[in-house]
């Protein structure tokens, strides 16, 4: 399958002459494509050491810009704006403005990994996406994504108890996210168990909703995860020079 | 069935969706072992293993969960091999494993959070972490699963989905492509060896390690209903009756997206979805109930009735 490569030249800094004549030479047609002359003043020399210093981006210095990422992504054969290897290339280049107009779909990574199998570097690209997408919300370019709103909610619960409960994760993820709890393929997925499910299985259920489930004697565990959490996050913010203040 | 008999009795690591929408595969991989005559002794006081989310938050937090889970079966439970039928955990496992090996920073965390935490770190190589597939195939195998079969599965019509977890990244699975007998990450084919076994038909499925979406089945659902309703669609081209699944996470993607489908993109597909356990469990003549049919979303019991597996 041929790579389908977003190009390097954005279409609006592309130029077509209808009648283009050079030198008394008639170059209209196949010839009269130019790319805008620019020049770039807005690179920014840290952007690959800060895209490195977050979890997942450490191997990013590896690429040699092969396209085996891009070809290989789930994503991109949904929407060929996702491009691995061109993000790669522009955090490489510190061409931060560039990276900025595709800030809004990074996120979109489904972590499957395909990606990380095919790269012939170990760069493993699936991690320098989910650094990426943390680096465009710790330094303030895009408001928090769903998935790392959800992200949030899932360690808060497993830090909190050593176990998740899915109900009150799904809950509290479409409330955080302002999106209603009655949702048509919810409530069609809810009517067919309660079809068919025994009332024994329904109260146990509905216990674990009450009673969320925990692990014994987690309460250390919770203490030193915490403690972690914010070393991990006093660390990401000093390398992204955004001071040495305490989380929000 | 001498000397196969490897893992006779091995610490069991549910996780939380087996305790929650994958109920059906935990009761079905138990149901199973108890009819193969294999023991599980569920890991005591185990805890999450950060699913696909928390790595996020940072990688390290994800290698103390499993590395805790890991050292439970070993220290306290004198186990060297830990079964988790869990695509998440059973990845998560064999990740913190690779980590506590090979990272010296990944070592340095776990060691003073377990001590934080009040329990013996894990070391690497003190257990070996299985999927349900090694767990079958590799404890009974597929002629020991043949002699035991009452109710074959023939005429069933399988598409054989592993999803991402079981094969990604390769380096995490060592004793994946190495040679005749072990696993492929390419073309895996545990699950289609022992559905064969059981005298089902496998149908030639491209996208066995396709992904669902299941990271973002919430956060973006629109992504994850359209790889969904291609994998059901392919699935369908193929001539399939029944995708089999071996993890929670695809198993309930696949069932919430096939109804999301039909509701926001008016495209519906009528392709059974089970767990491979399930569908084992009958051919070793286990009612649907004994596997939790019933607590699938989508409704086998028709399908299942009607191919005289009921």
């Amino acid at each position: 399958m041929p790579i389908h490569e977003q190009s390097l030249i954005r279409p609006e800094n592309i130029r077509t002459h209808d009648n283009l004549v050079l030198d008394g030479v008639d170059v209209s047609g196949h010839w009269s494509t130019f790319i805008e002359p620019r020049v770039v003043t807005d690179y920014n020399e840290a952007l690959e050491d800060e895209i490195a210093a977050l979890p997942g981006g450490e191997y990013i210095h590896r690429c040699w810009q092969c396209g085996s990422c891009t070809n290989s992504c789930t994503v991109n054969a949904v929407n060929p704006d996702f491009n691995p290897r061109y993000w790669i290339y522009l955090i490489r280049m510190g061409m931060e403005s560039e990276l900025l107009r595709d800030k809004d779909i990074i996120w979109q990574c489904v972590s499957c990994n395909k990606c990380t199998y095919a790269c012939p570097r170990d760069v493993e690209p699936e991690g320098v996406m989910k650094a990426t997408a943390h680096w465009l919300e710790k330094k303030g370019h895009t408001p928090k994504s769903p998935s790392i709103i959800f992200d949030e909610i899932f360690a808060e619960q497993v830090i909190a108890r050593g176990k998740i409960e899915e109900s009150s994760i799904i809950r509290t993820f479409l409330k955080r996210t302002g999106q209603p709890l009655m949702q048509d393929w919810l409530i069609a997925m809810a009517r067919s168990l309660m079809m068919k499910l025994p009332i024994g299985l329904m109260r146990r259920m509905g216990l674990a909703v009450l009673f969320r489930p925990r692990t014994a004697g987690w309460s250390k565990a919770r203490a030193a995860l915490e403690d972690y959490v914010e070393e991990c996050e006093r660390e990401q913010r000093r390398a992204l020079g955004l001071g040495n203040g305490k989380p929000e | 069935m001498s000397e196969e008999r490897k893992y006779d009795r091995v610490a069991y690591y549910p996780g939380c969706a087996l305790e929650g929408t994958g109920h059906a595969y935990n009761r079905s991989t138990k149901a199973v072992g108890k009819a193969l005559g294999l023991k599980l002794d569920e890991v005591k006081n185990w805890n999450c293993c950060g699913a696909m989310e928390v790595k996020n938050i940072d990688p390290k937090i994800q290698t103390y969960l499993s590395s805790r889970v890991m050292s439970i079966a070993a220290n306290e439970m004198g186990h060297d091999v830990v079964m988790a039928p869990c695509n998440g955990c059973y990845h998560n496992l064999k990740k913190a494993e690779y980590d506590l090996e090979h990272d010296g920073k990944s070592r340095e965390v776990v060691d003073r959070l377990s001590s934080k935490a009040g329990h013996e770190t894990y070391e690497a190589g003190q257990v070996e972490t299985i999927h349900a597939l090694d767990w079958i195939k590799d404890g009974i195998g597929e002629d020991g699963l043949k002699a035991r079969v009452k109710n074959s599965l023939q005429g069933v019509k399988i598409a054989n989905y592993y999803g991402c977890m079981y094969t990604r990244p390769r380096h995490i699975f060592p004793e994946k492509d190495a040679g005749p007998g072990s696993e492929s990450t390419s073309e895996p084919h545990f699950m289609d060896d022992l559905l064969a076994a059981a005298g089902a038909e496998n149908v030639d499925f491209p996208l066995k390690t396709a992904c669902c979406g299941g990271a973002h089945t919430l956060s973006d659902s629109d992504i994850s209903t359209k790889l969904v309703l291609n994998i059901l669609e392919a699935a369908e081209a193929a001539g399939a009756d029944v995708i089999a699944t071996e993890c929670p996470t695809c198993h309930s993607g696949l069932e919430m997206h096939q109804i999301r489908a039909e509701k926001r993109l008016g495209r519906k597909t009528t392709v059974k979805i089970l767990y491979f356990t399930q569908l084992l469990g009958v051919a070793l003549g286990l009612s649907p109930r004994k596997v939790g049919v019933h607590e699938n979303v989508s409704d086998s019991r028709g399908f299942l009735k009607e191919k005289g597996l009921a």
